[in-house]
């Protein structure tokens, strides 16, 4: 059994099978936790204080069906304590897989396949199971704290835990447009979207962005919450595809050979031009380019998940630690975790999978009809299109709302949303405190009627309710980079 | 910085008076009756920056080891545990201004409520000082 502590600022995992070896790179002292090769994850206890431990049970913290249920059912429990509401779900037995991009700073290979035996260093702060993954949740600094770095200036977030996938075959557009609800078609070569894989009843299966460097081929990162799930979908429908006589080409990444790293701020471009050559200038939001550095490839693509503008680096992870640390070598560049990454997210109105969507949610009550391509809605040809066209007509029984909190507490995933009259109509399903604005922000489901921008609804927080305001997303001014690519 | 004498003094025996401590990080301090509660360095810095307090009310009843209350982070909201039970007769409302007070002062201005005790036997079940740091070395997961 493994076990958590966060007293130190330091954490190392140790197997019981190697010997602990030391690097150059922990900065402080550390503390050794052994664990089983049969790691499981830990039992649920009563919650205190310094409950550093995620939930065990997955599917507590998801948000229930349909809202509209919601007035009937007992009063729910929101989220209790638990260091962050970041991880997706817990599998019963999942095995505790490591953290990528710092095992790839010590090292260490295909720990992925057999982690039992092998060693995890972590020169960094607090650290939670986020969907089977040990990451940091937060490094030296607190969360607030580095949250305003990125909005500031920028910081280095390890997303390695991503599924990156390449899809490539003479059949790959029409291969990944049958699964999504996007028009690749007509994408720009470089030009990477935001879309969703979604079920026959028009639920999001997970949200991704494909990245189409050619007709015949394309570059996939999903969440890492859904990695079995959506490697599942993808080689399914390479099956039907094959039965059909058509041919596409799936390669999974292997997180140890290929790191991903998000460089978010004001400040990104300038630090990345300071590190490599390349020219920014042209690569505008959610566009991506090919480079060399260190004699190695590397996919730089301008997007990311903190509202910022900023970058998605793909490499191999071999030059990431050379990579990471010419990074941080730069003036006002941190490192930032998951509590920073789910704040600012969350700032920038981006939903979290498993908990904003899931498989329940369809695109147009989630707010992303836009992810909805045109020429899809007109060949309809997508999973789920006959539900999802409907509710574009005709509306649906919920909507995402934001909401603000002027004079109360955080409000978190699970708390209730009611009328001003008080009827339960609906929950909240991720929300806190925002650094930036200095008050409580949520994202949460409601009735249509109640969706419209600056209406009141209140909000039930351990038994008290609280005035809020229905707000228009994102909460805090995006700073994308948007100009225009030159010709 | 302006105190005023009982405010000084107030400071004096909380520095001075023996703290006990619960296995949920509370900590208490007692002088007759009345016991004056808050939570750990160690509670605190896990905690991150609190945002938020959440203390219950004065005059209200509350049992030893129920939830009376929450202290909330970014990251997370953590429930108030008493470690004893009474009738809460103050809250620290310079807290509730300044929830931040609980990370720079976590056993003087950071201090929560006080309780009027009335059952003393429930100190028994208490770490003091030596016992929590054990307890803590010993790693309460």
């Amino acid at each position: 059994m493994i076990r958590f502590g966060i007293r130190g600022r330091s954490v190392c995992f140790e197997s019981l099978d190697k010997q602990l070896e030391t690097l150059g790179s922990i900065r402080e002292s550390s503390t050794i936790f052994k664990s089983n090769s049969e790691r499981t994850i830990p039992k649920q206890r009563l919650r205190c204080l310094i409950d550093s431990e995620t939930r065990s049970n997955g599917t507590e913290g998801r948000r229930s069906s349909s809202t509209a249920s919601a007035s009937t059912a007992p009063t729910p429990q929101p989220r209790k304590t638990c260091l962050h509401d970041l991880h997706v779900e817990n599998r019963g037995n999942y095995q505790w897989k490591f953290v990528p991009f710092l095992s790839s700073l010590c090292f260490l290979r295909n720990a992925y396949k057999n982690v039992s035996t092998y060693q995890l260093c972590v020169f960094l702060g607090k650290i939670i199971n986020f969907s089977g993954w040990l990451l940091p949740v937060q490094y030296q600094e607190a969360i607030a704290v580095s949250h305003q770095h990125t909005r500031t200036f920028a910081s280095l977030f390890d997303v390695g835990h991503m599924l990156q996938t390449q899809v490539s075959g003479k059949d790959a557009t029409e291969f990944l447009e049958s699964l999504t609800t996007s028009d690749l078609k007509n994408l720009n070569r470089g030009s990477a979207i935001l879309t969703v894989f979604t079920n026959e009843n028009g639920g999001i299966l997970d949200d991704l962005i494909i990245t189409k460097d050619d007709d015949d081929k394309y570059f996939v990162v999903s969440n890492a919450g859904r990695r079995d799930e959506d490697s599942e979908l993808l080689l399914q429908q390479q099956e039907n595809f094959k039965r059909h006589g058509k041919s596409v080409k799936l390669q999974f990444l292997d997180p140890l050979e290929q790191s991903l790293i998000a460089l978010q701020g004001p400040t990104a471009a300038s630090v990345l031009r300071s590190i490599m050559k390349i020219n920014l200038t042209h690569l505008s939001f959610m566009n991506s380019v090919e480079t060399t550095v260190f004699g190695n490839p590397i996919r730089v693509t301008r997007c990311g998940y903190t509202g910022e503008d900023g970058f998605e680096i793909s490499m191999p992870a071999k030059i990431a630690r050379t990579l990471v640390q010419a990074v941080l070598d730069t003036p006002d560049t941190k490192l930032a975790g998951l509590g920073a990454r789910d704040s600012l997210r969350l700032e920038a109105g981006l939903c979290l999978y498993g908990h904003d969507i899931d498989e329940e949610t369809t695109p147009v009550e989630a707010g992303l009809t836009w992810l909805i391509a045109k020429r899809r809605r007109e060949e309809a040809n997508f999973p789920g299109a006959k539900r999802i066209l409907s509710q574009i007509k005709t509306g649906t029984v919920k909507k995402r709302i934001g909401l603000t909190v002027v004079h109360g507490p955080p409000v978190r995933e699970g708390a209730c949303i009611l009328t001003p009259e008080g009827e339960r109509v609906g929950k909240i399903t991720s929300g806190g405190p925002s650094p930036t604005l200095g008050r409580s922000i949520a994202m949460g489901y409601v009735p249509p009627e109640l969706a419209h921008y600056g209406g009141g609804i209140l909000v039930e927080v351990r038994g008290k309710t609280y005035k809020a305001t229905v707000t228009k997303m994102p909460f805090v001014k995006t700073n994308y980079y948007t100009a225009k690519r030159s010709t | 910085m302006c105190l005023s004498i009982v405010e000084k003094l107030l400071l004096i025996q909380i520095k001075f008076l023996e703290r006990f401590y619960t296995e949920k990080h509370e900590w208490i301090t007692i002088e007759g009756n009345i016991g004056i509660i808050g939570i750990s360095n160690y509670a605190q810095e896990a905690l991150g920056d609190v945002v938020y307090a959440q203390l219950p009310d004065v005059g209200s009843e509350i049992e030893k080891e129920a939830e009376c209350g929450a202290l909330e982070s970014v990251k997370a909201a953590s429930e108030l545990y008493s470690p004893v039970s009474g009738k809460v007769i103050e809250k620290n409302e310079e807290v509730e201004k300044i929830p931040s007070l609980i990370n720079t002062s976590c056993y003087e201005k950071g201090w929560l409520f006080k309780v009027e005790l009335n059952k003393f036997d429930e100190l028994k079940s208490l770490m003091n000082e030596e016992a929590y740091n054990e307890f803590l070395k010993s790693d309460p997961a």
